[in-house]
């Protein structure tokens, strides 16, 4: 509403908007995954190589919250059940792997699989296995819609958790270790800097897959379908569809997440499912910015930063960090990424007579 | 008293140590460090609050130095999450150079990052989680469990109803991988007849419907292992339901220690624990600690404080016979694995497998003079006891 | 099973449902009129059983602890909802899953800094403490009894008071269209803070009636919570006879289902039925909104 009171002058014509469009809103996320590129470097310089690490954790985060915000920011869903398809896309990894260190088959009669610990096969089974857990979940979810949808993705998440507690082949609540070594077409995964810039890769893909989408006609109809669903369905559209898909294909993200999560620690277990983390993937899209692709991967890194700071002060750390996520409800509707945006917005309110 | 136990624990490792004039000398002034991670924040916070208390009034028992020299502890919230955990162990590590990983009181957690912490070449000393797969073919050179094993306890206390001549006992835990330990470890030595055996969902609430089951099974004795909230929930329930006093309750100290007795109340009147240390043990070393854990905190001391206790003071007296040179990680282990000190439990080593082997007692939910609910001490069930895993464990030596 | 016994464990069902009840009714409520997601409804679940242990510990009066916490957690709910809340009913589904997903957080933390991390204990009233022979042989425990009646009593008196009283009639009017509501004279605001008072202390009251059954512990409002989601949408957002009729079905269902199949399944029983339910009636048993 905004844009059409601004002079026609200032925008590219229409023509201009089908070159350079889609190029042109990438920029931000080049530029984050440019600023994370330099990570490695920069901690190996500064002498603290753990920094790695903690950004590594932020990359998977970023991917998973990415993959929530698909139906969070564009279809407007919030789902609560992020965390359990995190930890599919993690368990498959690990039983994989599990079942290859044992040399084990898996499966019923005709469908014997055996293990592997080749992630060129693990990683696209998990992300698989994580949309189709999704598109599941979606099937009876979506159908119901709004305060519905986040009460039922909440108690689906809690459903696959204590199935996963309960799991005793695969080390129920202890969780289950990769004791062999994973292996990437040639790829140390072993080797931090490796797997770091490997996350990165995944998640540059993902980020700009996401922006691809978003802008495409399929990306407008769901963008649509939050804004009004009535009014897509006027036009002729199924909604339930778009919504379903897109579901789909954000349980598939945040599996991939889970995936490089178990390779990344050697390690899954079910807390990484509890809905708290859920919880957690919620903060982390609003803290970034629902309407920006690369909203998640700003927001993943101030949340696990501040969680980083804020528990080595005091372990009732939790009071201050709730405040922030109220103080964030009451005022920063746009997340962080939106700031410059608001800012801008405000003086340039400012400056119309 | 002090320097002749630090004697005697000297004279028993001479034949074990490396040439005397290593420990004639001064050990060095710079600090040892060690990472802390436990978990304080949320429901389980308790836990790792009371493991650093013990470990910090250990430190405070032998002179607020381990093996002659400062120490610098580095605390860490995991917040029961193993990725949370490994993450402080690297950064540990790899920044503020720590020599040693302890606190963790969760398996999953130490599951999450033992490997890790071991192969940047840390030593891990448990002060609480006993996993059996870092007992059996998991066991590293340089990781040590001070606390105990999970099964031994409830194997201690299968040990104690087959003595008893007990024949008909019903089992009961939640359904996860240390609740599948306990009853485990208690079938692997009971020798009488199980008549039922049920796995409660983890963190269930309300224990009705099993409790109405047990009754219509008729045993004689119930064995359990809830640990925290589910344990002061099934011991309240159970109490109410009338089975108290026809049906007693068997199980590890876990579920009836001074974490969870004062909220139980007198639904644990009557109900028997097996342990390792519980606050009425009567040896010195024991009084002690209970006399000034109460001087400090105004209450007992719950069995967690007694193991981070015992941590600091094992850790100390192992360093104290290398001349407090944790750097040379040979010989550190083989003092650790040759320790002796004046124990909280009385009687303490290390098995090949770097667990414990220890005294079992029974105790009986009772009220102290004060009124308070305690653990009291009624027997000593087994004597030297190794866990059964040991057998499994093949310690290679650590190649780094 | 015997008679005796599958009589008992149909007890033990409907009594777990009416404490499910207790816990939903106010969620219920709030949805339905308010439109607000409330995660922070087992915080005063939480909130009403220690207050009760608290003043019942220090008083020695299991009676004196809940005359002081059922008032007590309806005044923090409504200076909750006066000061914080009531800012969030038109806002999105989203802000209102952030801003009281920051009030678990915070919650948490604060009983933790006044009773610390140790649970709390929290005896039965000596007069509710024992157990009647209701069979032969099968003793109940008397205060499960008295949770059931109090259920009951609350289901009655809550039904009564929407369907036959003044208050009711504008809180049936807003939960069915709040503009018309408005319109029409009903002072929405003062009938929101009302209810969602009430329904804190139907938390409150629900978490007072636990504490002496089950651990009084940080953290005990989320499980039960998410039980009182499912009982919530089972039962259609906002209908007060949907919450109490899901909230019996899902207390039988997780009985049952736990007696009968293993404890992996019957841990799960109640999300299957929920699917089923939902997956058969998208908006619950007895849908209040279109």
């Amino acid at each position: 509403m905004a844009d059409t009171a601004l002079p026609a002058i200032d925008r590219p014509g229409p023509r201009q908007v089908l070159r350079a469009g889609p190029w042109l809103k990438l920029w931000p996320v080049l530029l984050v995954l440019l600023a994370l590129a330099t990570v490695p470097v920069v901690a190996t310089a500064a002498g603290e190589p753990f920094l790695i690490r903690v950004f590594t954790r932020i990359v998977i985060f970023a991917l998973a919250a990415a993959g929530l915000n698909l139906v969070l920011g564009f279809g407007g869903l919030v789902s609560l059940a992020h965390a359990s398809l995190f930890g599919i896309g993690g368990y498959v990894v690990a039983i994989l792997a599990q079942h290859e260190a044992e040399a084990e088959p898996f499966g019923f009669a005709p469908l014997l699989l055996s293990g592997t610990s080749d992630l060129m096969i693990s990683v696209p089974l998990a992300v698989l296995a994580s949309g189709l857990v999704a598109a599941a979940m979606g099937i009876v979810a979506i159908r119901t819609g709004g305060a519905y949808f986040i009460m039922i993705t909440l108690a689906f998440n809690q459903m696959l958790y204590y199935f996963f507690v309960a799991l005793q082949r695969y080390g129920g609540e202890d969780g289950l270790q990769i004791l062999g070594s994973l292996h990437l077409a040639g790829l140390d995964v072993a080797n931090r800097v490796h797997f770091y810039y490997a996350c990165l890769v995944l998640l540059g893909l993902v980020l700009v897959a996401t922006q691809r989408l978003v802008d495409s006609r399929f990306g407008m109809v769901l963008r649509a379908t939050a804004q009004n669903e009535r009014r897509v369905v006027a036009v002729g559209l199924a909604p339930l569809s778009y919504k379903l898909v897109a579901f789909a294909l954000s349980g598939a993200i945040a599996g991939l997440a889970g995936a490089l999560m178990a390779v990344g620690q050697q390690f899954i277990s079910p807390v990484d499912m509890a809905w708290i983390r859920s919880g957690d993937l919620v903060v982390i899209c609003v803290m970034g910015g629902l309407t920006v692709v690369v909203g998640p991967v700003i927001g993943a890194a101030v949340f696990l930063m501040l969680e980083l700071v804020l528990s080595s002060y005091t372990s009732h750390w939790h009071l201050p960090f709730g405040i922030i996520v109220i103080g964030l409800a009451v005022v920063l509707r746009g997340g962080l990424a939106d700031l410059p945006r608001r800012i801008a917005g405000k003086f340039g309110r400012g400056e119309r007579p | 008293m002090k320097s002749t136990i630090a004697a005697l624990a000297l004279a028993s490792l001479m034949p074990h140590l490396t040439p005397l004039a290593a420990q004639a000398q001064e050990p060095p002034r710079t600090p040892i460090k060690i990472g802390f991670v436990s978990t304080f924040s949320g429901p389980s916070g308790q836990l790792g609050q009371e493991l650093l208390l013990g470990f910090r009034l250990g430190i405070a028992s032998v002179g607020g130095q381990l093996g002659g020299r400062p120490v610098e502890i580095i605390e860490g919230d995991d917040q029961a999450k193993p990725d949370v955990g490994r993450q402080l162990v690297d950064k540990m590590i790899e920044s503020n150079r720590v020599q040693i990983i302890t606190g963790i009181n969760f398996s999953n957690v130490l599951l999450a990052v033992a490997k890790p912490a071991l192969d940047a070449g840390a030593f891990v000393i448990s002060v609480n989680a006993g996993p059996s797969q870092l007992a059996g073919r998991g066991c590293h050179p340089r990781f040590f469990a001070a606390a105990f094993q999970n099964d031994t306890s409830a194997e201690a206390m299968g040990l104690h109803l087959t003595a008893k001549g007990v024949r008909r006992v019903y089992l009961m835990a939640p359904n996860y991988p240390a609740g599948r330990d306990y009853l485990n470890g208690f079938k692997r030595t009971f020798k009488g007849e199980i008549v039922g055996e049920v796995y409660t969902a983890f963190g269930q609430l309300d224990y009705a419907a099993e409790i109405a089951q047990l009754r219509a099974a008729g045993p004689e004795a119930v064995f359990f292992f809830y640990p925290g909230g589910m344990g002061i929930n099934f011991v309240k329930q159970y109490a109410q339901a009338g089975l108290r006093a026809a049906v007693p309750l068997y199980g590890p100290s876990f579920s009836l220690d001074q974490t969870v007795l004062p909220a139980i109340g007198d639904a644990a009147l009557g109900a028997f624990a097996s342990s390792f240390w519980s606050e009425s043990l009567d040896n010195a070393a024991s009084r002690k600690f209970v006399a000034d854990f109460e001087a400090a905190h105004g209450r007992i001391p719950a069995p967690y404080a007694a193991q981070g206790y015992d941590a600091a003071r094992l850790i100390d007296a192992a360093l104290k016979s290398i001349g407090g040179r944790i750097e040379d990680k040979a010989a550190f282990q083989r003092a650790l694995e040759t320790v002796t000190f004046d124990t909280v439990r009385g009687r303490f080593r290390f098995n090949t497998n770097h667990f414990p082997i220890q005294d079992f007692y029974l105790n009986e939910i009772v009220k102290d003079d004060r009124g308070r609910l305690v653990m009291g001490l009624r027997e000593r069930i087994v004597a030297d006891y190794p866990d059964a895993y040991a057998g499994e464990c093949r310690m290679r030596p650590a190649t780094n | 099973m015997t008679f005796a016994l599958f009589a008992e464990q149909l007890l033990n069902g409907v009594q777990l449902g009416v404490m499910l009840f207790l816990m939903s009714a106010g969620l219920t409520l709030v949805f339905g009129i308010m439109n607000l997601i409330n995660l922070a409804h087992g915080a005063l679940y939480m909130l009403g059983a220690f207050i009760a242990a608290a003043v019942a510990n220090a008083s020695g009066s299991f009676l004196l602890g809940v005359l002081v916490a059922v008032p007590a957690t309806g005044l923090i709910g409504a200076v909750l909802e006066m000061t914080l809340l009531r800012h969030f009913y038109a806002r999105s589904h989203l802000d209102q899953v952030l801003v009281t997903f920051g009030l678990i957080l915070v919650s948490n933390e604060v009983v933790k800094l006044i009773w610390g991390a140790v649970p709390l204990r929290f005896a039965l009233p000596p007069m509710l403490d024992g157990a009647v022979e209701i069979f032969p042989g099968v003793a109940y425990p008397m205060f499960r009894l008295a949770i059931l009646a109090l259920g009951l009593v609350v289901a009655v008196a809550l039904y009564l008071v929407i369907m036959k009283t003044r208050i009711g009639m504008w809180v049936r009017a807003g939960a069915s269209d709040r503009a018309m509501a408005a319109a029409l004279g009903v002072d929405v605001n003062r009938v929101f803070v009302l209810v969602f008072a009430a329904g804190s202390a139907l938390a409150g009251l629900a978490g007072i009636m636990a504490g002496p059954i089950l651990a009084v512990q940080v953290g005990m409002g989320e499980p039960i919570l998410i039980l009182a989601l499912v009982v919530t949408v089972i039962g259609g957002i906002g209908s007060i006879k949907g919450a109490f009729i899901a909230a019996l079905a899902i207390g039988l269902i997780d009985t049952f289902g736990r007696v009968l199949l293993s404890p992996a399944l019957g841990s799960m029983a109640i999300f299957m039925a929920m699917a089923v339910i939902l997956a058969w009636r998208p908006k619950g048993l007895f849908p209040v909104h279109g």
